[in-house]
């Protein structure tokens, strides 16, 4: 079913899909929505072999929420979807984050705002990814840049998500999800597959919610003889609602520390001469691609830059901006949208650096030779 | 009236999360105990019985009972309640939800899931109103009945809940009222022993919200409703439409046999195998 150590020409969505039967995901419920069906029809044709479910829900809540059963009873679990489904998932994506339901919650970013322009790409739900859900808490989101990352992230993504415990969003986008590129798939036995912690106390004593030194739970399974309370109501230990002033505390403590405290583990940077340029360009997902192209018209020019990319959007990777960037010049900031990782940027560098924004949301890619002309502009 | 039997304390979180958050003279706790007594005669374990609800007074039940219990978000039940059965064909699923909770926001899931026809059973505790946020108009509400936010007379028309459901495809619907608990506790074991998505409707009062805004009486005199407006199904067979013009229904209204999805989809995967192990060389 995995071309394991082969080379083929595979489409971006594909490869999610193949990183999802990769992981061993067993139920994928969704609902058809461009540009990310390819997914679902993939696993809708795949899934039955391995007698893992696929289920078509009558709309994006029902998907979620099918997910988050299916989760809870044992099952790797996943779902797609893009734009107005994005959005239509928020409240189950924060259930997800205080039940602490382990899933994969992918989302091939198209342009909106609302149906906008179903069929072409954008970067516009990055910040509605860390921050739609109401409440407050803090996500894990991963961002691939080529076909062979949509299968490893993919893979990475289910394993942070067993692993903490927690949702984890893979935000590709219609450039990354359609576009076909030569893959060399690694080798069976170089892929890791995580599984979530299983509790070991006795049935009696098992609490859902039990605190841990890493603030990630062993976790039973419905059906598995551990009997257990899940609400999304704030709770205890045990999964009981709670207004205790300690309790709640305690819970609120634990989802932020659960990822705040792992932050090397999450968080993944790329840099291309970052160090010796005193001109950056920072970008993700397919804007990284013309980001590389645009340094090697540059160095045709004599021009230097350097490239940094955040492969890790959520948590932000705060320190590694603070030391690699804050020292520059000019750090171009190319986005899909009408600025949103760029605050980001802003909010760790000092005055002295000029940020400067090459932003697009008419639903087509950024170009190399839009960023290597704002980079004249400076340079 | 059913007798409260020690086994009972069996299958509740007794020292936990007691007291209960219902209101005095509220039919919720009436169909908890009937659930508890239908679960208890089938002999079922407690790990096997699976309780997933939504939001709302009704959705509140699943904390009190040890049994795997799930309690989502806002008409969410049978949708998440669809992931667990599939995950895991074994567990015995029940979803527990209000009027407004199943057939309000949760209406897409729960037409949905009667059509699939997926074995779990809903147990719909109609009390006419949105009680938990204070006594709201929902799809039940009756023509011309005070609510918060129906002050004037409610003008939308209701739904027929069990003809609804029936209509999309469920396998099994009947309709109990908290008045009649050991009829309630029979209609709810023939729910859960019946194979597909199966339905009961529990008619019952809501003294606090929705009896004080339309000057029913107190908790005993709403049971009393219940009592004196209901006939059984094998009556109002024989009944005329005039004679039945006010009337509820109550008992098994309708019964079918038909393929069950989770068996269905198991199938599919035999012969997705089957076809792809004859290709193979």
């Amino acid at each position: 079913m995995i071309p394991w150590g082969e080379t083929r020409l595979v489409q971006g969505n594909e490869a999610i899909a193949l990183g999802a039967l990769a992981s061993e995901v067993r139920f994928f419920g969704g609902y058809p929505i461009t540009p990310s069906t390819e997914v679902a029809e993939i696993l809708a044709r795949k899934l039955p072999e391995v007698d893992g479910v696929f289920i078509q829900m009558e709309d994006e809540i029902a998907s979620i929420s099918s997910v988050m059963g299916a989760s809870l009873a044992g099952a790797r679990a996943m779902t797609a979807t893009s734009g107005p489904g994005f959005s239509l998932m928020q409240e189950g994506l924060g259930y997800g984050c205080l039940a602490e339901i382990p899933f994969v919650l992918v989302n091939v970013m198209r342009a909106g705002p609302s149906t906008g322009l179903p069929t072409q790409v954008s970067q516009g739900d990055v910040m509605q990814a860390r921050w739609g859900t109401h409440g407050d808490h803090p996500v894990i989101a991963l961002c691939p840049s080529s076909v062979r990352e949509c299968f490893d992230m993919t893979i990475r993504a289910f394993n942070l998500s067993e692993e903490f415990r927690t949702p984890v969003l893979l935000l590709s986008d219609e450039v990354i999800g359609h576009m076909r590129e030569r893959v060399t798939f690694p080798r069976r036995e170089d892929v890791r597959i995580l599984d979530r912690p299983i509790p070991q106390t006795p049935k009696e004593w098992y609490e859902h919610y039990h605190p841990t030194p890493s603030n990630v739970s062993p976790m039973a399974s419905y059906g598995s003889g551990y009997r257990f309370h899940v609400t999304g109501l704030t709770h205890d230990r045990q999964g009981f609602p709670t207004r205790r002033i300690d309790e709640v505390v305690e819970k609120m403590a634990r989802l932020k520390n659960k990822i705040v405290r792992r932050l090397d583990e999450l968080i993944e940077v790329k840099t291309h001469n970052v160090e010796k340029s005193r001109v950056v360009i920072f970008a993700y997902g397919s804007v990284y691609r013309s980001a590389l192209a645009a340094q090697v018209m540059l160095e045709k020019k004599h021009k230097k830059v350097g490239v940094f990319r955040p492969v890790t959007l959520w948590p932000f990777p705060d320190r590694e901006v603070k030391e690699l960037l804050d020292e520059k010049d000019v750090i171009i900031v190319p986005e899909l949208n009408q600025g949103q990782l760029i605050h980001e940027v802003e909010r760790l560098t000092s005055d002295c650096v000029r940020i400067l924004p090459v932003q697009r949301v008419d639903g087509y890619a950024i170009t190399p030779e839009q960023i290597v002309q704002a980079a004249l502009e400076v340079m | 009236m059913a007798a409260i039997l020690p086994y009972e304390y069996k299958y509740l979180r007794a020292k936990k999360k007691f007291p209960h958050v219902w209101c005095p003279g509220c039919g919720i706790g009436i169909v908890m105990g009937s659930i508890i007594r239908a679960v208890d005669s089938l002999g079922w374990n407690k790990n096997d019985v699976m309780l997933v609800s939504g939001i709302g007074c009704t959705s509140r039940m699943p904390v009190y009972l040890d049994f795997n219990t799930l309690h989502t978000m806002h008409g969410r039940a049978l949708a998440f309640a669809t992931g667990v059965k599939l995950a895991n064909p074994e567990l015995r699923v029940i979803a527990v939800m209000g009027d407004g909770d199943a057939l309000a926001i949760g209406g897409n899931h729960i037409i949905h899931a009667a059509r699939r026809n997926i074995d779990i059973t809903s147990i719909i505790v109609n009390n006419f109103n949105y009680g938990m946020t204070g006594g709201q108009h929902s799809p039940t509400t009756p023509v011309n009945a005070i609510t918060s936010t129906s002050p004037h007379g409610m003008i939308e028309p209701d739904f027929d809940t069990c003809a609804l459901l029936s209509a999309a495809g469920a396998s099994f619907v009947a309709r109990a009222t908290v008045y009649h608990v050991v009829e309630m506790d029979g209609l709810i074991r023939q729910a859960l022993e019946k194979k597909g998505f199966s339905v009961v409707e529990a008619l019952s009062p809501c003294p606090t919200n929705f009896g004080r805004a339309n000057r029913l009486g107190d908790a005993v005199k709403m049971m009393e409703g219940l009592r004196d407006n209901s006939v059984t199904a094998v009556k109002a067979s024989g009944m005329t439409p005039e004679e039945l013009a006010g009337k509820i229904v109550r008992g098994v209204l309708s019964e079918r046999e038909a393929p069950e999805y989770t068996e269905l989809y198991r199938g599919l995967c035999a012969r997705v195998q089957g076809a792809r192990a004859e290709v193979a060389p």
